[in-house]
């Protein structure tokens, strides 16, 4: 193999768009801008596609398993150094691995899709050329953010999908809406960033070193190293993670970043930023393993999050809000799959969400394009007709995360359940916790899809028309990477996996055919989610209603999405406005800039009130000034003084006593 | 040396000549400052010009040198200039205001 890979060319491709459309977008014709927004990340889905072909061959060669370990893997690029403190050396590098590679392929594959969709739907759209700009932006750090080497450079990419995401978010900037949406979404995540810095830091003082396989290496030649300051390291990433994959606590801001354009809501907030935190967590995982509990913060976490949030989505009647929460619902199971230390069926997790996920929300994004900007749930009904082709990628994307067999959110799904029960101490609960979100999902998902699809027409749109084939190409090859994404699985993707992320874990013995089983209960429990789905709202739609009176305390609890944003403001943000306001308007504003204000005012004032008296205009007092001075001139230069104050002095000494 | 002149130069010590110069310049000083009238100013300006003539030529005398006597008459041509000037700027500006007291011609403009 070449002594480089070039890997720098992947993220440089997005960024020469970027350059191109956010410099010049505005004066080239917009089919040139659509050219650029769609070369860039072709170029960098075909170099990692070569990539992995040239992987995958290597694979064959030396094993019969189609995703065999490859020797050739990890391979690091270094193109130069870019700190070097004492002892302390960190590089620009760039890491290919099993790992980055499956990343690579989701993020720039999924995003070249998207990005053909975003030319269909933002078509009719202001700011045509910025919004390529930003989403090359983004595929840019997110490209960064998945091969960098070490956790300051991944940081780099950390920052600048939160930038993009920011910006995108607050795409339609003159809504105020969105614009506090954006910035909601960006103050929440520097808390979790915060998290991350800590972690770093720590690593530094700890470790002496960022770069992820040195510190894989010093964790496993010491045996020392188990809790303590591994777990502090370990909860801090964990902050980061949460802030960045929308987590409990801070998951408040992607509901709320759904004000963006659909297609950004597909790549960054469901498809590929927000995975960033279980990606993180999985290239850390040398930590995690290393403290137990932290992992069990972490399994705690998204499972609580993924019960949390799939409650949530049951009675959301926002299309994007009920799809929002089942984003944060799925990345709960991915951190539940982390916490019990099954990081490639996390990943696993992330790639088939990633294909079902950005083509819900694409669907999504087709329904409300057809109605006009209609996204109210109430308001739809009976498109199944109108939109055949959409009606049928989106029944894919629901079977598909509502967990049938064999489409992929089954596998992947079935991967994480499996593993958490076979943990031993809680991994029941966990299994349990699961599997009373599946039975949500599945509901809310078919509730979803009856409200839109099936029954009457409620929408004062009389004519929905089918989308564009620029938007409906990237729904079809994504249902079908959603019906055939899983199977994967099959063919060895978890020991594809394995060298980066440890061996998965294989059946402990006791029950028989546990995963069969289990496989067989989680079905159940998606049918029967179809089922509850079925008798609410096709059979008898009246019957929803009657459960949200009769429920009224559960049913508002959730509308109001456990008013968790009302207690954040009341808790965390009032007080903290309040005390900003404190210290600005009277600390820095009154006393600081207002007393310095004042003081240079008073005395220029001063100044002035007594110089203004040289300045009167009158003649005569100039003169009067002018023979003063000339006075005062002559009196210096005859007296002679160099002889008259000493002597004076001393006289005065005398008279003094001395 | 003429003897009247030397007789003359005895009685009357140079200092006396430079204390009626400086009383003189004094006068004109105080003239140009409290006086209202601008002829009156322009007269004191006259008037210190001229004890600095008296000044030079009482040095020239004394040192024996003619600089300060040409230097006197550089002084009185500059005066003779100025006072055509001065005189002339008088009456145009007597012509515009109708007043001569110099506080109240305080304005460039009319």
């Amino acid at each position: 193999m070449n002594d480089s890979l070039h890997l720098w060319l992947i993220p440089l491709a997005p960024f020469v768009g970027f350059l191109i459309n956010g410099i010049l977008g505005r004066r080239l014709p917009k089919w040139l801008v659509t050219a650029v927004a769609l070369l860039a990340p072709l170029a960098a889905f075909a170099l990692v596609t070569i990539l992995s072909f040239g992987v995958m061959q290597r694979g064959l060669l030396t094993a019969a398993s189609f995703f065999a370990n490859t020797p050739a893997l990890p391979f690091v690029d270094h193109f130069g150094q870019w700190i070097s403190l004492g002892a302390l050396h960190i590089d620009f590098s760039f890491v290919l691995d099993q790992l980055s590679l499956v990343m690579l392929l989701v993020v720039t594959g999924v995003g070249f899709l998207i990005h053909v969709y975003s030319v269909g739907y933002m078509s009719h759209e202001e700011g045509y050329a910025r919004y390529f700009s930003y989403l090359n932006l983004f595929l840019f750090f997110m490209t960064v953010l998945v091969l960098a080497g070490n956790a300051l450079l991944m940081f780099v990419g950390w920052e600048g999908v939160g930038l993009a995401s920011y910006l995108l978010i607050g795409f339609y900037f003159q809504k105020k809406s969105a614009a506090d949406a954006g910035k909601k979404a960006f103050i929440v995540n520097r808390i979790g960033d915060v998290g991350f810095l800590v972690a770093m830091f720590l690593l530094v003082a700890n470790f002496g070193t960022l770069t992820f396989t040195e510190i894989a290496t010093k964790l496993g030649q010491d045996a020392g190293w188990q809790g303590g300051v591994v777990t502090v390291i370990a909860l801090c990433l964990l902050l980061g993670a949460t802030g960045k994959s929308a987590q409990l606590p801070l998951y408040i801001w992607l509901p709320d970043a759904m004000e963006g354009p659909t297609p950004v809501s597909a790549l960054i907030h469901a498809a590929t930023m927000v995975t960033a935190g279980v990606y993180m967590i999985a290239r850390n995982h040398v930590l995690f393993d290393h403290s137990p509990f932290a992992l069990a913060v972490v399994a705690m976490v998204g499972a609580l999050t993924a019960l949390f949030a799939a409650t949530i989505a049951l009675v959301q009647n926002d299309i994007k809000r009920v799809l929002a929460y089942s984003t944060i619902s799925q990345l709960g199971y991915m951190f539940l799959g982390c916490g019990v230390a099954a990081y490639s069926a996390s990943i696993f997790h992330l790639v088939t969400h990633a294909f079902f996920k950005a083509l819900l929300f694409l669907a999504a994004g087709a329904v409300i394009h057809s109605l006009n900007g209609e996204q109210d749930l109430r308001k739809m009904g009976g498109l199944r007709k109108k939109l055949p082709i959409t009606f049928a990628v989106t029944t894919v994307g629901v079977l598909a995360i509502a967990g049938f067999p064999p489409l992929a959110g089954f596998f992947s799904k079935d991967a994480i359940l499996y593993a958490a029960f076979q943990q031993s101490n809680y991994g029941k609960a966990l299994w349990f916790v699961g599997i009373v979100t599946a039975l949500l999902t599945s509901f809310y998902m078919f509730r979803l899809f009856y409200l839109a699809f099936l029954g009457e027409p409620r929408s004062p749109q009389d004519h929905p028309h089918e989308s564009p084939f620029s938007m409906l190409a990237p729904l079809v090859t994504l249902a079908l990477l959603s019906f055939c994404g899983g199977w994967i699985w099959l063919f060895g993707f978890g020991e594809f996996l394995s060298p980066v992320l440890g061996a998965r874990i294989t059946e402990t013995g006791g029950i028989p055919h546990l995963e069969w089983i289990l496989s067989g209960v989680a079905v159940l429990v998606a049918l029967e989610g179809w089922f509850i789905a079925d008798r609410f709202y096709r059979r008898k739609p009246a019957r929803a209603e009657q459960w949200a009176t009769k429920h009224s305390t559960a049913y508002k609890l959730l509308a109001n999405k456990y008013c968790v944003d009302e207690i954040y403001g009341a808790v965390v943000v009032k007080p903290l406005l309040g005390f900003s306001k404190f210290v600005l308007e009277w600390v820095v504003d009154f006393a600081l800039i207002g007393g310095l204000a004042w003081l240079l005012a008073g005395i220029a004032t001063l100044a002035g009130a007594i110089l203004q008296r040289w300045q009167s205009g009158n003649i005569r007092s100039y003169a009067a000034w002018v023979a003063a001075g000339a006075a005062a001139l002559l009196l210096f230069v005859l007296v002679p003084w160099g002889s008259v104050w000493p002597a004076s002095l001393e006289f005065v000494w005398k008279v003094a006593g001395h | 040396m003429n003897p009247v002149y030397a007789q003359l130069q005895q009685e009357v010590p140079l200092a006396w000549y430079l204390i009626l110069s400086a009383i003189l310049f004094s006068l004109g000083i105080v003239g140009f400052l409290i006086k209202r009238n601008l002829i009156t100013v322009f007269m004191s300006i006259e008037l210190m010009l001229n004890a600095v003539n008296l000044s030079f030529v009482t040095f020239a005398h004394q040192w024996h040198q003619v600089k300060g006597q040409i230097f006197v008459f550089f002084v009185m041509m500059v005066a003779a200039a100025e006072a055509a000037v001065g005189l002339a700027i008088i009456i145009a500006v007597f012509r515009a205001r109708a007043t001569l007291a110099v506080d109240r011609i305080d304005r460039m403009k009319l």
